[in-house]
């Protein structure tokens, strides 16, 4: 075990990935010399040389584009779109071309791809550098949507990511870059999609997030026991596409309540997702309606007023209390 | 000897490029050289790609067949592109007009086009390791696919080239001009096959560009434009062959500029009375591209009625065939949910099982598959 922040841990496992495997490609804007605007490819370039390690034009459609064209051919491209927010000048290449291309091919393309991007907001970025997309990704089928949480989960869901053979939406909270500080396994570390991690385990209320508001969450449950004596089951999602919905039901189902938290617009974000799941499947558990806290429905805001629109753990500890009829 | 795609007369500003007069009868410049078979077969394919064609409007019509792009008039700019590639190491990306004239790299791409035609889903599955991609409805996509399997073989250093195919309208997206920037800076070898058959379903070229030529865009790429006479399939074939070796010699990549005429709608659901003057057209029925080449190889000594005849058959033949398997081709009722991934998600399958009892409970699950 070594301790590592989020940001090392995604530097560390790019140094392994791309030894381990000579097919794997890093690019994207200021990701060679630069070693990436957050210095997650620092590094990259001195060992592994310029053709492994590309600085690109500024373009994302043609990061993206040219991603399906060396898949197709056989590499292992890891892109780097360097705020999700500028990814809608990549969208169709994301939603018509990568996520669709084993699809449109009927099989015969195999499309390892790993689009890594930050998101999220709290530290004071000009406009679209903070969006949280999510949503829309996951509206793509073809597509999985992979949100780590903490320093060890970004290695091993990211060496996941880039050894699966569909095409891995890799997004990095932004505000956890070093907040987020972990003990990292050493060696070959694999987390596998689809399964939830237990934060902390509860039995009144269910929280469930990911990426930078599972921490949100765990303060919450931490100021919840510590004032409230509520008990709180944090449920960390890890992946969207493919989703664990028995770890969802299972949590519901001991604690009879729930609170969904996301960043994102709180309308048709993955919370409703979530929270849908939650009364086809475990309804009969529930005691108290679900609660969601999330970004309320306007453009992200401009720095002086971000920390108001970003769920805080005030926010999820009154929804939690809510619930709970407390 | 190769074309210097740098000399004056074949950049930007000069006229298209030809080989042979309009109507085939004189030999304007050297021809460039290929063997007297490869020459009929490149009639061959252009014949059955007008045939194909023809064949698939019909169909349409007859409500067989969904809506399809007839390539009329463009048949020399396909096909002589495509002679001048080795399908053993050189990528095509058709848009949704070229498949049918794409035989060269097997008869498998217009089997897949008949299945796209029929609404099947193996329509987008041209088997390895034919080096065609799925043809592209969404304009200009395909280009950044392009560089990326281009930049793919440079890495590799791999011989091959790719040639992408896109008309005059898509060169007005995003995407034609990111994938030409990022080419250029990569020296990816790429072939940009501007077709430009004057008309962007009803948008005719002043509506498109303001630029005096879509080769003139390659200056700003870093890299030679050539305009070439589009029904001119020698021509064609001559500046795609200095395309492809300048790029397979990493010197980069080559836009060109086909100047053509889509004789025919846009597809089978557009009427080009609408929109399209009759003088517009009246000049292109003399340059038709097949029976230039034709009257060329006539006068060579190389084709006759009676090759042409053959070539006919041969062509119905082929479109039948590839006809016949996709209209006998059946596709499980649940098959939209294979090859998403890999793997299915575990709600994919949940899905698939609530689909399959309904259609069991139904009594349709005795649909072929």
């Amino acid at each position: 075990m070594a301790v590592m922040t989020l940001v090392e841990a995604v530097n560390h496992t790019l140094h392994a990935e791309m030894e381990r495997d000579g097919r794997v490609l890093v690019f994207g804007q200021d990701v060679a010399r630069n070693g990436g605007v957050f210095r997650a490819t620092d590094g990259l370039l001195d060992r592994f040389g310029a053709a492994r390690v590309v600085d690109t034009p500024l373009s994302e459609g043609a990061i993206i584009g040219t991603a399906v064209g060396l898949a197709a051919e056989g590499l292992v491209p890891v892109a780097e779109i360097q705020f999700l927010g500028f990814s809608w000048q990549a969208f169709h290449q994301l939603a018509g071309q990568l996520a669709r291309l084993r699809y449109r091919s009927d099989g015969r393309f195999d499309c390892p791809v790993t689009v890594r991007a930050p998101f999220g907001g709290g530290v004071r970025t000009p406009e679209l550098h903070s969006e949280a997309l999510e949503a829309q990704l996951v509206q793509c089928p073809g597509l999985k949507v992979v949100l780590p949480a903490s320093a060890a989960d970004a290695k091993g869901l990211l060496a996941s990511a880039i050894r699966d053979p569909d095409p891995v939406m890799f997004l990095e909270p932004l505000k956890g870059y070093r907040l987020i500080k972990d003990d990292v396994p050493e060696g070959e570390h694999l987390v596998p999609f689809g399964q939830a991690r237990v934060v902390r385990r509860g039995d009144d209320v269910s929280m469930i997030a990911w990426s930078a508001q599972v921490e949100v969450a765990r303060k919450a449950a931490e100021v919840l026991a510590e004032e409230h004596s509520v008990s709180a089951d944090v449920l960390d999602l890890r992946t969207l596409v493919p989703l664990d919905i028995e770890a969802i039901v299972a949590s519901v189902e001991r604690t009879g309540r729930a609170v969904v938290v996301q960043e994102a617009p709180l309308s048709a974000g993955f919370a409703a997702e979530v929270v849908a799941t939650i009364c086809e499947e475990a309804f009969y558990s529930l005691e108290a309606p679900v609660a969601r806290v999330a970004g309320y429905d306007v453009p992200y805001p401009v720095g002086m007023l971000e920390d108001r629109y970003v769920p805080d753990v005030d926010r999820v500890v009154a929804a939690a209390l809510r619930v709970c009829g407390a | 000897m190769t074309l210097d795609l740098h000399e004056p007369a074949l950049t930007a500003s000069g006229e298209p490029y030809r080989v042979l007069s309009d109507d085939g009868t004189q030999v304007l410049s050297a021809p460039p050289e290929v063997a007297d078979a490869d020459l009929c077969a490149m009639l061959d394919e252009m014949v059955k790609a007008r045939v194909a064609s023809a064949r698939f409007f019909n169909l349409q019509r007859q409500g067989r067949s969904g809506t399809s792009a007839p390539i009329d008039g463009q048949e020399a700019t396909v096909v002589g592109t495509v002679a001048a590639l080795d399908p053993a190491t050189d990528w095509v990306l058709p848009q949704y007009r070229e498949p049918v004239a794409l035989g060269r790299y097997g008869p498998e791409v217009l089997e897949c086009y008949a299945l796209y035609q029929r609404g099947h889903p193996g329509g987008g599955h041209i088997p390895a390791p034919i080096r065609v991609f799925p043809m592209q409805i969404s304009l200009a996509a395909q280009i950044p696919h392009a560089v990326g399997l281009a930049w793919a073989l440079q890495l590799k250093r791999e011989p091959g080239v790719a040639c992408v195919f896109f008309g005059d309208g898509a060169s007005s997206e995003g995407d034609f001009y990111e994938a030409a920037n990022f080419a250029g800076v990569l020296r990816a070898p790429v072939i940009f096959l501007c077709v430009n058959n004057g008309w962007a379903i009803s948008t005719p070229l002043r509506n498109q560009t303001a630029a005096g030529s879509f080769a003139a865009k390659a200056a700003a790429f870093g890299f030679p434009g050539v305009r070439v006479d589009g029904n001119d399939a020698l021509a064609m074939y001559a500046v795609a062959a200095a395309a492809r070796e300048r790029a397979s010699a990493g010197e980069g990549p080559t836009l060109i500029e086909a100047v053509t005429f889509r004789m025919g709608p846009h597809t089978t659901a557009d009427d080009p009375k609408r929109y399209q003057p009759p003088e517009d057209r009246l000049p292109w029925e003399a340059r038709d591209p097949i029976r230039r080449l034709r009257t060329h190889l006539e006068i060579r000594g190389l084709w006759d009625d009676a090759r042409q005849a053959a070539a006919e058959a041969a062509a119905a033949a082929a479109v039948d065939a590839a006809w016949e398997r996709a209209e006998a081709a059946t596709a499980a009722p649940d098959a939209f949910f294979d090859h998403v991934y890999a793997q299915p998600t575990p709600r994919m399958e949940r899905q698939r099982a609530e689909l399959r009892a309904r259609l069991t409970e139904r009594g349709e699950a005795a649909w072929p598959s």
